[in-house]
C-alpha cells in the first residue's frame, strides 16, 4: 500500500510518482471521475493499475494518496 | 579506435561478464547495457538502485555520506555533528569542495568537523547525555552558530538512542534549530537514500518554521537554486546568470547556503533544481505543500545553459524573457571565443563517464559544445528516473554501467580506448597509470566551477590541460620505446 503522488507535468499530463519504486508514470485513465466520486481504479501507461480509494471530488493537484495494488 | 558498432558494444559486455561466477554474472547482466534510442523507459535495460555485489570493488558511499556530506553539510552557518565515532566525521570533512564565504570558526563552519567521538562506554550506555553536553558545548563555543545537526554514524541506529528527544529538549533550551537526521549509514544501498533521509528531515523540522510569518518582503521574480553544492564554486557562477536575468535568488541549496535561506525557501515562486536526484524529493514536497513548481535546468555548458536560460525566463513575464535574451547575447562572444580556441585542440576525442548524481547525463552537453563525445557513461548511485533521463542524451549504442566494478571499468577503458576518463579520486590513479588521461569530477579535479557560461572557459580549459598535456607521451621509459629498439637491433 505505497503513499503515491499525483501530479500534472509540464505538459498538463497526470502523473502518479511512486517514490519507493521511482516510478513516475502517465496516468491513462481514472475509473471515476464524476462529480462526486474520484478516484477507483488507476491504470498506468506502463499497463500496471492501482486502486485509489474514491474521494468526493477532484482534489487539488500535486497531492499524495495512498494506493493499493489491484486485486489486493 | 573507431566508433563501436551495437554488436561489438555487446559483445565486449559478454566478455567482461565472462569471469564472474554464474550468479554474480546473472546479477550483474542487469546493470550493464548498450543504448538504444528506440528503448524509452530506462527499466527495459538497466536495473538500478539495487545493492552492490559483495566481493566487488565498487565506489558507492553511504547513506551518512549523501546525508552529511552532500545535503546537510554544505549549510555554513549550522554546525553538523557528525554523531558517533570520530573516523566518519574526520575522514569526510572538507572534501568536497563546497566554497563559502564567511569566517570558519566564527559564524560558518563548513570545513569543521564537530563529531561525539564516540567510545566503548557510550555504546554500552547510550550516547545521549554525551550529545546533550556536546550540544551545550557547541553553544559555549561557538555561539554565533544558527543550528545545529545532529547526523547519525551507523552505532546510533544499532543502539537505539533516541536523538529527536534529545534535539528537542535542546531546541527549547537554546531556542535554536536542532535537527536529528536519522542517516546511519547501513541505511539503503548507497548515498541517494541518505539524501531522501535528509531531504526528509529538512522537510520535517525546517522548512515549515516560517509558515505563519509573512515579513519577508516578495516578489513575483522569487526563485531558489536548488541542488547545488557550489562545488568550486559553481552555484556562484550560476547564480549571476540569474540575476542578470532579473530573477531574485532567495536561496541557495545547499552550496554557501543558510538555515535562514531553507526557511524562506516556501515563499519563492519557482524552484530550480540542477541536482535532481538529491533534491528532487523536497521540491516535490514543497510543490505539494505551498504550490510552487520545480524544473529542472542544466548549465553545464553553452548549448545546455542558453536551452535551460531560455526554459526559466518562459516561467515568467516578458520583461524577463526579454533580459534573458540580453543576458544569452552578452556571453555569446565569450563562450565562442572559447569554442574557437579548444573546439580544435579537443575534435573528435572520446570520453568515458563514471559519477553520481547528475554529471553523467548534464555533463554530456558540455563535451560536445567542445566536440567531443561521450562513449560510455554510468551512475554510482542513480535510479530509473536519472536513467531514463541519460537514455536520450547519450549516443545510440554507447555503454551504459551502473554501480560498474573496478574490474569492469577497468576492463571497459581497456577495449574501448577512449581518451579521456571522468570519474572520481578513487580510479584516478589507477587510470593515469595505465596512461589514460583522467579528469576527476566529483570535485572538478581541484578546479572549477564548471556551471554558467563562466565555469565553460574553465571547463574547457582543464579538459584541453588534461587530454593534451605532453605526459601521457612521456610514460615508455626511453630504453624502452620503439625506437631504441630499433636503435640496438641496427648496432647489433
Amino acid at each position: 500500500m505505497p503513499s503515491v503522488m499525483f501530479r500534472e507535468n509540464e505538459q498538463g499530463q497526470m502523473t502518479m510518482y511512486i517514490p519507493k519504486k521511482d516510478l513516475e508514470e502517465n496516468v491513462e485513465n481514472i475509473e471515476l471521475q464524476s462529480e462526486t466520486e474520484w478516484g477507483g481504479e488507476v491504470t498506468l501507461a506502463d499497463g500496471s493499475s492501482w486502486y485509489l480509494k474514491p474521494l468526493e471530488a477532484k482534489p487539488k493537484l500535486p497531492i499524495t494518496l495512498r494506493v493499493t495494488r489491484s486485486g489486493d | 579506435m573507431t566508433v563501436m558498432t551495437r554488436e561489438e558494444t555487446e559483445a565486449l559486455i559478454q566478455e567482461v561478464l565472462e569471469v564472474y561466477p554464474e550468479k554474480a554474472k546473472k546479477d550483474r547482466t542487469k546493470h550493464l547495457t548498450v543504448n538504444d534510442h528506440e528503448v524509452t523507459q530506462s527499466k527495459k535495460c538497466i536495473t538500478s538502485n539495487k545493492k552492490s555485489l559483495p566481493g566487488v570493488m565498487t565506489i558507492r558511499g553511504c547513506a551518512y555520506a549523501g546525508s552529511k556530506g552532500v545535503v546537510w553539510g554544505p549549510i555554513k552557518d549550522m554546525i553538523h555533528i557528525s554523531h558517533g565515532p570520530v573516523g566518519c566525521g574526520q575522514y569526510s570533512r572538507a572534501g568536497r569542495r563546497n566554497y563559502y564565504v564567511g569566517t570558519t570558526g566564527v559564524n560558518t563552519y563548513g570545513t569543521m568537523n564537530f563529531t561525539s567521538d564516540f567510545q566503548e562506554k557510550d555504546i554500552v550506555f547510550g550516547g545521549d547525555k554525551k550529545l546533550d553536553k556536546l550540544i551545550d558545548e557547541i553553544e559555549t563555543l561557538f555561539p554565533l552558530n544558527k543550528g545545529i545537526s545532529i547526523q547519525s554514524e551507523c552505532p546510533i541506529g544499532l543502539i537505539g538512542d533516541d536523538i529527536e528527544a534529545v534535539a528537542k529538549k535542546k531546541t527549547e533550551e537554546h531556542g535554536k534549530a536542532v535537527v536529528p537526521v536519522r542517516c546511519e549509514g547501513f541505511r539503503g544501498v548507497s548515498q541517494s537514500l541518505g539524501h531522501h533521509i535528509a531531504n526528509d528531515a529538512i522537510r520535517d523540522w525546517t522548512l515549515g518554521a516560517r509558515d505563519d510569518d509573512d515579513t519577508f518582503p516578495q516578489t513575483d521574480y522569487d526563485v531558489a537554486i536548488i541542488g547545488d553544492y557550489n562545488i568550486g564554486g559553481d552555484a556562484w557562477s550560476s547564480r549571476i546568470l540569474l540575476e542578470e536575468m532579473g530573477l531574485r535568488v532567495v536561496a541557495q541549496w545547499s552550496g554557501d547556503g543558510t538555515i535562514a535561506e531553507m526557511e524562506l525557501t516556501p515563499k519563492v515562486k519557482l524552484n530550480l533544481v540542477h541536482c535532481y536526484r538529491s533534491m528532487n524529493y523536497i521540491s516535490r514536497h514543497m510543490e505539494e505543500k505551498y504550490n510552487i513548481p520545480w524544473m529542472e535546468y542544466n548549465f553545464f555548458g553553452p548549448t545546455k545553459t542558453i536551452e535551460s536560460l531560455r526554459a526559466i525566463a518562459a516561467k515568467f513575464d516578458e520583461s524577463i524573457q526579454k533580459k534573458c535574451e540580453e543576458v544569452i547575447a552578452k556571453y555569446q562572444p565569450e563562450w565562442e571565443a572559447v569554442v574557437a580556441k579548444y573546439r580544435p585542440r579537443l575534435e573528435g576525442k572520446r570520453v568515458m563517464l563514471y559519477i553520481g548524481g547528475l554529471r553523467p547525463r548534464h555533463v554530456i552537453g558540455a563535451y560536445e559544445d567542445l566536440g567531443m563525445e561521450v562513449v560510455g557513461t554510468g551512475y554510482e548511485f542513480g535510479h530509473n528516473d536519472d536513467y531514463d533521463r541519460t537514455l536520450k542524451e547519450m549516443g545510440d549504442s554507447t555503454l551504459l554501467y551502473d554501480d560498474v566494478t573496478g574490474f569492469e571499468f577497468e576492463e571497459f577503458v581497456k577495449k574501448v580506448q577512449p581518451d579521456l576518463i571522468g570519474s572520481g579520486v578513487k580510479e584516478k590513479y589507477i587510470f593515469q597509470k595505465m596512461g589514460v588521461p583522467f579528469r576527476q569530477m566529483h570535485s572538478w579535479d581541484y578546479s572549477g566551477p564548471y556551471h554558467g557560461f563562466d565555469g565553460f572557459a574553465i571547463f574547457a580549459r582543464d579538459m584541453d590541460m588534461t587530454l593534451n598535456n605532453p605526459c601521457w607521451g612521456k610514460l615508455k621509459a626511453p630504453w624502452e620505446s620503439d625506437e631504441a629498439e630499433e636503435a640496438v637491433a641496427a648496432s647489433a
